[in-house]
């Protein structure tokens, strides 16, 4: 087959991750057959599940977190007793300062880097019963302290987060074409959690991408939606565990009683869509037929703590009427069966295929291959692997210009494979990403990361990524020849003037640079 | 690959934490910014993204259902923490005494059971509508305000301007250039590969083209030797950008039309009362409102700040001790500007048959009249060009006359 490095580039930049630099040859192997390329990965659902040294399970870590906040809570009643000002490990950096955040992706950034700052002293002595206090868009009140105490080794909520960062990026930059990673942030942004939401968010973030999103990525999506809402991470960025039949004992007993928050996001983000056909009364029945669905608290009355349990005493009776059906009292499986429902609903096929052509091929996405996709989804009941083969096969995808912007992750990614640079360390991406607006599992909100160009081309966004990529050409670029690069990135698909414009550099500092920032490194 | 950078952010000198807050503003002065009668209007608009509690804030102490309805977190007019009598019927949050004091030199007012045009209850897309300035959802090219700047002529361009976040509010988005400011905390680029970049995408991608040789004129306009980097809570944050950017409004080549947005209002569970979530988040309000007075100094009498956020929540509380998301909530008016001392509200009741879907308070007041009335008081703007442009197919909504001396 004769090689095309236009192919190629649409097989690696906007179904991957973008070439890797060194021996890979992956432009000349997309090149030569790029939809092969691409498909490659599909085949191979185990290689999607993310396991390394050291990874924990969700009820591990809740685990984890209980004990570290009774340290906490001891370490400050003994100060307190002494007398003398409280030392305790130092906090769960950004947790207590952000809240929920929406559009504001520097903020976020900034408030992060105080929370790099938190990280080597604390800064803050907030309560350390965040599990039972997740109004964490409280921040806390605490004076900052008049000098820098000595660093603090990290706690065990900030290694966690480090090391689930480390593992997602090192796969990224290792993996071939990485469409089955693009394809983990893609459904990880649409069932999205905030780290920011308080110490469980962020010690479980990883997990619950591990846990409820890579198992299913080339499964069903009906099993994604269940093991979505029914982990504790979910459960508790979106306050289900505090919600209570009214009619519950607990609802009686504590005279406490609904919270839709989460009914309401699973309709209106994760499934049906705004407009997909559910009204109040809907929102309010599934918030009923979900209530107990929680997870055991460190008491573990309910289970092992951290982990996801259903609460029959918390758990509306009756029957409950929800668009249109009428579910009968079933416990668990009353949810179970609506969940179910609401996965095969016309409009969430059409809510699904519309925002997975988006984010693949273009803002405006083509209708004529959004209604055969949503085809797709509804025929094979929510077959995700069937959908991205779908895509994959559509001439739309290999035909459309690439006209997306990379977002900051992919940019980055695409730069450290590009680079060949496999990280041993998180921070730097982890900075960087706050600065670019888009810090890791920690969106603003509910409604996770912006997925058009418009959002990501924004000027102070760019000329921040022209700060990074100067960085990094002033670090690596002495070692480096980038006009070698620009081959493994685009080879004769680069178009004339990035090739002149790197040519024409004043050093290979400034090439290096220029390279990252170049139309076939920023598009996709 | 960049260990370098996080020792930088430490001592970076511009770099500005901003928690849940962010502002940007026109990149012009209006033409008849120094007119005649030496009057210079400003507007600062404030968006509360979340859906701001409306009945928690300026609470209906007078309505006989308010308290059944708000239960174990409605305000009173006693107890430790007695809210703020406005009049007979309403009383103000007792976290916002600044807000209170102004009221009584009429400088504030209230607008109560106001509400955009959009009745579903989707956060997104009801902030969509708020700053768009469109009656329905959807519609995210460009926003309100922008659309408003455009009506005006065009004087100089400011000398400086502040921003945060690496996107413009949607209220401030569109055509009408605007100028921000993101916390460079790392190593700038240098002239030579900006310029270099700039080119090429000249020739391969005028639209990035466009949007870098904004970023770096941003950039060059930035200052702001006392926005160091300082430690502290989101209220302290809430505070910190309003004093910058009072800072650089106060200033004759500064901006005079700005859009600020603070995050952190969807109270569904734990709200608090008098005390608690909200009363912390309203205490950052009411701060922010306090510097944009002092930092204005003389230029506050000339000033309006619009406070609004894209719907209310439910009258009655969930089984969480908070609110899920409602309709009809208020909007504040503050501002040496404003002809305030007054609640305008064509109460509804809250009777259940008065509420919207038997849940929510019902909108009486059209936003869209209120925000009209504001940009034709401060700049003259006509019927016409709010109606069509600025708020389009919102005829029916007329502005409302008199908030502004």
């Amino acid at each position: 087959m004769a090689r095309d490095s236009q192919a190629a580039l649409v097989a690696l930049n906007r179904f991957g991750f973008g070439a890797r630099g060194g021996a890979s040859g992956d432009l000349i192997n997309a090149a030569s057959d790029p939809r092969g390329f691409v498909k490659a990965e599909l085949a191979r659902p185990n290689a999607v599940l993310l396991e390394a040294p050291g990874l924990q399970s969700t009820p591990q870590l809740g685990q984890a977190v209980f004990v570290y906040q009774d340290q906490v809570k001891q370490a400050r009643e003994a100060a307190a007793k002494a007398g003398a000002p409280t030392e305790a490990p130092s906090q769960a950096p950004a947790d207590q300062k952000s809240g929920l955040r929406r559009n504001l992706s520097l903020n976020a950034a900034a408030t992060e880097i105080a929370g790099q700052m938190a990280e080597v002293r604390p800064t803050d002595n907030k309560p350390a019963d965040n599990a039972a206090k997740p109004d964490t868009m409280q921040p806390n009140a605490a004076a900052p302290p008049a000098a820098k105490p000595a660093p603090q080794p990290l706690n065990v909520i900030q290694k966690t987060f480090r090391a689930e960062a480390l593992a997602r990026l090192q796969r990224a930059t290792l993996v071939e074409c990485g469409f089955t990673e693009r394809l983990v942030v893609f459904w990880s942004n649409h069932f999205c959690i905030s780290a920011s939401k308080g110490e469980l968010a962020r010690i479980w973030a990883g997990a619950f991408e591990r846990e409820a999103i890579r198992p299913h990525v080339l499964g069903r999506f009906a099993d994604m939606l269940k093991a979505v809402e029914q982990h504790p991470a979910m459960l508790f960025f979106l306050d289900n565990q505090q919600s209570l039949g009214p009619d519950s004992r607990a609802g009686q007993n504590r005279k406490r009683g609904l919270n839709e928050n989460l009914a309401r996001e699973i309709m209106e983000l994760h499934t049906l869509g705004v407009g997909g056909g559910y009204t109040q009364d809907d929102v309010t029945s599934l918030a009923r037929i979900i209530t107990g669905w929680t997870f055991a608290g460190r008491q573990g009355q309910l289970g092992a703590p951290g982990s996801f349990v259903f609460n029959v005493n918390a758990h509306q009776p009756g029957p409950q009427m929800l668009l249109g059906k009428t579910y009968e009292p079933s416990g668990l499986a009353q949810g179970e069966a609506a969940l179910a429902d609401i996965a095969r609903h016309p409009s969430t096929a059409n809510f699904i295929a519309t925002k997975f052509v988006r984010h693949f091929v273009a803002d405006d996405p083509p209708p004529a291959l959004v209604a055969r996709l949503r085809d797709v989804f509804i025929k094979t009941d929510g077959d995700l692997k069937a959908l991205a083969t779908a895509l994959v096969e559509s001439d739309e995808a290999w035909q459309a210009p690439l006209t997306k912007m990379r977002s900051p992750y992919d940019f980055l990614v695409a730069s450290g494979r590009l680079l060949a640079r496999v990280p041993e360390d998180p921070g730097a991406y982890l900075n960087n990403l706050n600065l670019l607006g888009q810090p890791l599992w920690s969106p603003a909100g509910p409604n996770g990361f912006p997925d058009t160009s418009a959002a990501w081309a924004a000027p102070e966004g760019i000329k921040l990524r022209l700060d990074i990529a100067a960085q990094m050409g002033a670090r690596l670029g002495p070692n480096i020849d980038p006009l070698d690069l620009l081959e493994f990135a685009a080879a004769d698909a680069a178009s004339i003037e990035t090739r002149k414009t790197i040519e024409r550099a004043e050093s290979r500092q400034q090439a290096l640079a220029l390279l990252l920032m170049s139309p076939e490194m920023q598009r996709r | 690959m960049i260990d370098c950078v996080e020792n930088r952010l430490l001592t970076s000198r511009r770099g500005l934490l901003l928690g849940g807050a962010s502002f940007a503003a026109w990149a012009y002065l209006p033409k008849f910014a120094r007119a005649a009668d030496g009057r210079d209007p400003r507007l600062i608009v404030v968006i509360l993204r979340g859906a701001l509690d409306g009945l928690s804030t300026v609470a209906p102490i007078g309505d006989p259902d308010y308290a059944g309805l708000h239960g174990a977190i409605a305000l009173t007019a006693d107890g430790a923490h007695p809210a703020i009598m406005l009049d007979t019927f309403f009383a103000l949050h007792p976290a916002m005494p600044e807000f209170a004091r102004m009221y009584r030199d009429t400088h504030a007012a209230v607008i109560h059971a106001v509400a955009t045009p959009y009745r579903d209850r989707s956060h997104f897309d009801g902030q969509d509508v708020l700053e768009s300035g469109y009656a329905g959802p959807g519609r995210v090219q460009s926003g309100w305000l922008n659309r408003a700047l455009e009506a005006l002529p065009r004087g100089e361009r400011v000398s400086s301007a502040l921003a945060v976040g690496p996107t413009t509010p949607l209220v401030l988005r569109g055509n009408a250039p605007t100028v921000g400011w993101a916390p460079v905390a790392l190593p700038q680029a240098d002239d030579d590969t900006a310029m270099r970049l700039v080119e090429l995408y000249r020739h391969r991608d005028p639209a990035l083209a466009a949007v870098l040789s904004q970023g770096l004129q941003l950039e060059k306009a930035a200052s702001g030797d006392d926005m160091k980097p300082k430690p502290g809570n989101q209220v302290a944050q809430m505070r910190q950008v309003a004093r910058g950017a009072a800072k650089l409004m106060a200033s004759d080549d500064g901006p005079r039309i700005a859009a600020l947005a603070f995050d952190g209002w969807d109270t569904h569970a734990n709200e608090g009362g008098p005390v608690g979530r909200l009363a912390f988040l309203l205490g950052g309000l009411d701060g922010a409102l306090a510097e944009f007075e002092s930092g204005l100094g003389e230029r506050w009498r000339d000033t309006v700040v619009v406070v609004a956020t894209e719907f209310g929540r439910t009258a009655r509380i969930n089984g969480t001790d908070g609110t899920d998301h409602g309709t009809g909530t208020i909007a504040l008016l503050a501002g040496g500007a404003v002809k305030g001392g007054r609640v305008i509200a064509d109460w509804p009741g809250l009777k259940p048959a008065n509420l919207f879907e038997a849940r929510d308070l019902k909108p009486t007041t059209d936003l869209r009249s209120v925000i009209k009335g504001v940009l034709q008081g401060q700049f003259g703007l006509s019927d016409r060009v709010l109606a069509e442009t600025v708020f389009p197919d919102s005829a029916s909504a007329r502005p409302m006359k008199g908030l502004v001396t």
